[in-house]
């Protein structure tokens, strides 16, 4: 079988120009929905208390909504996690109030609103739980997590902390690898995936979690992988092509990589969609930035980052500096140019 | 030109018995089991009491699948649940007879049914996170600024001590948040006072400044006996959580250190959250003061006049006030142990104390100074403090080994003892984080997460072999050895597993497969450009190892980045993700080569390679833009 059977070189860079102006307005858009809605985070980040509780039956969440509410708290989220059953409720910090006071009031009251009274497990010893009249468990606490406010500051900075971190120690690695020109076109190409995963987030107001945090950095080193592929190629090209100018062998590079680019990554989002459909709702953000990621990390490696590189004015001999002659023969050269 | 030398099979096939050893463990499952350890450190967990455990189940009429003692602890196992709890119970009456008091930990617990020659090559499961097998998380900040001015507090009354033996007359010593201001009349005491200081506080820095007529000693703690202050502080919170966990009966508890003034708890399989909690979030410091007995307390007490200068009014656990001095005699530091008893004499409920070196000579100085009056407990409890007891000094107490008897029940004795020992913490502590994970919910996210694995890799290697067809083969059973050898380095280094890990997992596994697609796709290029079929797979693997080289390198440095600033869940994640890089450079590009120098390195006229369609453009030469 073969997808790609491509006859001649696509002029890729001729619409180089279209291409990143779409890359600039969905990049400012994400930039402005980022300000403008802001990420949802997680308790992880802001503090609070998340409870997963399950109902027998599918809850209704009006009523759990009214019931928390009652207890006096101000900004409560309580919304479906998974399935109809399973409600996920989302309680500010409070100072003060341990999470352990603060978890147990709401599973009593709600088990209350229900008909139920929280009596000890016959079978756990010291455990509470809910019990209805009929000795069915109408509710059951499954998770909670409780984070205070200053955690959620340091982790907001860790996060930060590890982006610089994979920026400067890729640009590093690039510049070493090739030149400070594809250094920056792979960054910056990248990067621009990096605020559009985010402005997704912001756009729909999905959580933004520790997992999904962890998705966008492995993402961002993942796809700039792609990148160096295809610098890879455009460098052993100067070095073949002699003839060709900068536009047609970037061209060149980009249409011989492309199978294997399109094909890479539909494996990984094979993987990505197996999660996506069977991970259940904890992996679901997880896997959705991933999605997301991936997409745009095929367009803007292929599309913005070989354009930027372009435009930064890359020419054969930034490249082609320690004796190109010797690279050809010696196929354990670390410095040879990779070729896919 | 594609044969491995005899070594390279040979690495390959100690890598793969190497790796089906260890990941075996993980298909045994778990089996209810039941835990016996001890609860102090000097009690020993030997074949002794291993013979009480069989005995104890012989009378019960239990059979156990098998007893094992490991280390410091007995495990038996069982083949259901309900033999496990009932095995439990009949444990718990042999061993524990006095739960007032227990020498042993009964615990609840699941054992891996691997058989035993397996576990002797230490080749055990992986390590579930508690999102995977169900538990309490818990993170606790200690309270440093506290342990400081305790100790500030602490060396204050060294400093009046020393004074007083030194015969250096001083105007006053104070507390000041961290620091101790000590005031003198004139300079020469000043100077008197700064030698006393340098010479028996090493720890203590000083500066003086003229107040007034009189001066100004300024005493506060060096920065470096600081920084061991807290990591007293800290250990010792971590011994008094241990001892505190015990009294919960779990299995395998991990309490460790986070941090400069962290402290991470995991109660596996704990169910009783709230009893957790409680027994952590007990976050009680023990001072010992003495009861300001003038006209002018007396009258505070009875609610008439203010609270006298130096003394604080607090109420006794009957609500009754009761008014103390602010000078601390002791502090929960210098009390070693505290039981319930009775008096030899009287057979009336007592609790009995035991202090240390330190604390035993200061106790014999006050009591000698103070016989007939009061002297209170007091337990502070987030920041409220409160009486325990306040008893009268009868006599002189010396030898660290104090008793409180008197207007007590069995039950109250018991429950101040409870309430002494708890307070040997040497600082306060928060809980800062805290994650409740059901069982029922760790179960489903390890079928989620296999799920999520099987399936991905089906499709993946269906995919690669449709495409690909004998090569999508090898590069299928090479994702295979990748997951293989991942798990078995996870069980190997027994690297926490959470669902961010199995996630992990599978995108490794995505991500892997990149290797061989690289391959593949040269391979198939070289043989577009018309190379011989051997020709075509070795350059074909020689010139993809650069360009995975690239890519695992950048995805590497991602994946370092989540490990060296990530917490929790994104560390779990970034300890698989890193690992499966390691583990797909090996599989994916050494063992597939391997496979392949196997199957096509013997023909010497190979014509065809099954690798898929090789599609040819008419002409050799690339295309050109026209």
């Amino acid at each position: 079988m073969e997808f790609f059977k491509i006859r001649r070189d696509i002029p890729f860079m001729r619409h180089a120009l279209i291409f990143n102006a779409v890359s600039l307005l969905t990049f400012l858009a994400a930039v402005f929905f980022l300000f403008s809605r802001g990420l949802h985070l997680s308790v992880e980040f802001t503090g609070g208390t998340l409870m997963e509780v399950s109902y027998s039956q599918p809850a209704d969440l009006a009523s759990v909504r009214s019931t928390v509410a009652g207890l006096g708290y101000s900004d409560v989220q309580v919304q479906n996690f998974g399935t109809a059953r399973d409600v996920l409720i989302r309680l500010p910090a409070q100072k003060g109030v341990s999470s352990a006071q603060q978890s147990e009031k709401v599973v009593a009251s709600l088990c209350a609103a229900t008909g139920g009274a929280m009596q000890p497990d016959p079978q756990q010893d010291g455990k509470q739980v809910c019990n209805a009249a009929a000795g069915i468990e109408p509710l059951s606490l499954r998770r909670t997590e409780f984070v205070g406010p200053q955690v959620g500051d340091e982790l907001a900075v860790d996060g930060l902390k590890a982006l610089a971190f994979v920026v400067a120690g890729i640009m590093i690695y690039l510049a070493l690898r090739f030149e400070w020109k594809f250094a920056v076109a792979a960054i910056i190409a990248n990067l621009h995936d990096v605020i559009i995963i985010l402005g997704f987030f912001a756009f729909f107001q999905w959580e933004f979690s520790l997992p999904v945090l962890a998705a966008v950095l492995a993402v961002l080193g993942y796809s700039v992988n792609e990148s160096v592929v295809i610098f890879d190629r455009i460098r052993e090209n100067f070095r073949r092509y002699r003839k060709m100018n900068t536009v047609e062998i970037i061209d060149n590079a980009i249409t011989s990589t492309i199978s294997r680019t399109i094909i890479t990554h539909g494996s990984t989002q094979l993987m990505v969609l197996s999660m996506l459909l069977f991970g259940g709702p904890t992996l679901h953000y997880f896997a959705l930035a991933l999605t997301i990621g991936i997409l745009f990390g095929i367009y803007s490696s292929v599309f913005v980052a070989a354009a930027i590189a372009m435009w930064l004015g890359i020419r054969r001999d930034d490249l082609l500096k320690a004796g190109a002659g010797r690279k050809d023969e010696d196929p354990n050269d670390p410095n040879a140019g990779a070729v896919v | 030109m594609n044969r491995y030398p005899v070594w390279k099979y040979a690495i390959i096939v100690i890598a793969l018995l190497v790796g089906s050893l260890y990941t075996l463990p993980n298909f045994f499952g778990e089996a209810p089991a039941v835990q016996v350890s001890a609860v102090k450190a000097t009690q020993k967990v030997d074949s002794g009491t291993q013979s009480r455990v069989e005995e104890a189940l012989k009378a019960a009429g239990i059979a156990a699948e098998a007893i094992t003692l490991e280390g410091t602890s007995i495990r038996a196992r069982f083949a259901t649940t309900d033999t496990q709890l009932r095995a439990k119970d009949a444990i718990q009456k042999a061993l524990v007879p006095d739960p007032a008091d227990p020498n042993f930990v009964v615990a609840l617990n699941l054992l891996s049914r691997s058989p035993a020659w397996l576990t002797s090559l230490r080749a055990v499961p992986m390590y579930l996170g508690l999102d995977l097998r169900g538990g309490v998380h818990f993170m606790l900040q200690v309270d440093m600024p506290a342990a400081l001015s305790k100790k500030a507090e602490s060396l204050a009354g060294d400093i009046r001590t020393v004074l007083r033996e030194k015969n250096v007359r001083h105007a006053g010593i104070s507390r000041n948040g961290q620091t101790i201001e000590i005031r003198l009349r004139d300079a020469q005491t000043l100077e008197a006072a700064k030698q006393v200081i340098a010479e028996q506080f090493a720890e203590l820095q000083t500066t003086d400044a003229p107040d007034g007529s009189d001066y100004k000693l300024t005493a506060s703690i060096k920065p470096v006996a600081a920084r061991n202050v807290q990591d007293q502080a800290l250990k010792q919170n971590i011994t008094t959580l241990h001892n505190r966990i015990n009294e919960l009966g779990v299995a395998e508890p991990v309490i460790q250190q986070q941090g400069l003034d962290r402290i991470v708890v995991q109660l596996p399989g704990v169910q009783d959250t709230a009893k957790a909690k409680d027994i952590l979030g007990r976050t009680a410091t023990l001072e010992v003061r003495m009861v300001d007995e003038s006209g002018e307390a007396r009258s505070a007490e009875l609610g008439t006049g203010p609270v006298p200068f130096g003394a604080e009014r607090y109420l006794e656990r009957s609500g009754q006030p009761v008014i103390v001095k602010k000078q601390v005699i002791l502090t929960g530091d210098n009390l070693t142990d505290a039981q319930p008893g009775f008096d030899s004499q009287t057979q009336e409920p007592t609790v009995n104390l035991s202090l240390d070196a330190k604390g035993a000579r200061i106790f014999k100085d006050v009591t000698r100074e103070n016989v007939g009056k009061r002297m209170a407990i007091l337990l502070f409890e987030k920041g409220k403090g409160e009486v325990v007891t306040a008893p009268v000094i009868r006599s002189e107490i010396g030898g660290g080994r104090v008793q409180i008897s008197g207007r007590m029940s069995t039950v109250e004795a018991n429950d101040t003892a409870l309430l002494l020992r708890a307070g040997s913490l040497a600082a306060p502590m928060e809980i800062i984080e805290e994650r409740t994970i059901g069982p029922s919910l760790g179960a489903e996210n390890i079928a989620k997460g296999f799920a999520s694995v099987t399936w991905g890799f089906v499709a993946v290697a269906a995919f690669m072999c449709v495409y690909y067809m004998l090569f999508g083969v090898i590069s299928s059973v090479a994702l295979a050895v990748n997951l293989l050898l991942l798990v078995a380095v996870l069980s190997m280094l027994q690297a926490t597993l959470t669902l961010p890990g199995m996630a992990a997992m599978a995108l490794v596994l995505g991500m892997a497969i990149d290797a061989n697609v690289l391959i593949n796709e040269r391979v198939r290029e070289e043989l577009r450009a018309g190379a011989s079929a051997q020709a075509a797979i070795h350059t074909g693997y020689d010139r993809a190892w650069a360009t995975i080289m690239d890519s695992n390198v950048t995805t590497l440095i991602a994946g370092l980045a989540l490990l060296a600033f990530g917490s929790g869940p994104v560390r779990g994640f970034a300890v698989v993700h890193c690992l499966g890089i390691l583990t797909s450079m090996f599989s994916g590009v050494f063992f597939s080569r391997g496979l392949v120098n196997l199957w096509y390195g013997r023909q010497k006229k190979l014509k065809n390679v099954s690798i898929g369609t090789v599609w040819r453009p008419g002409a050799d030469a690339p295309a050109k833009l026209d």
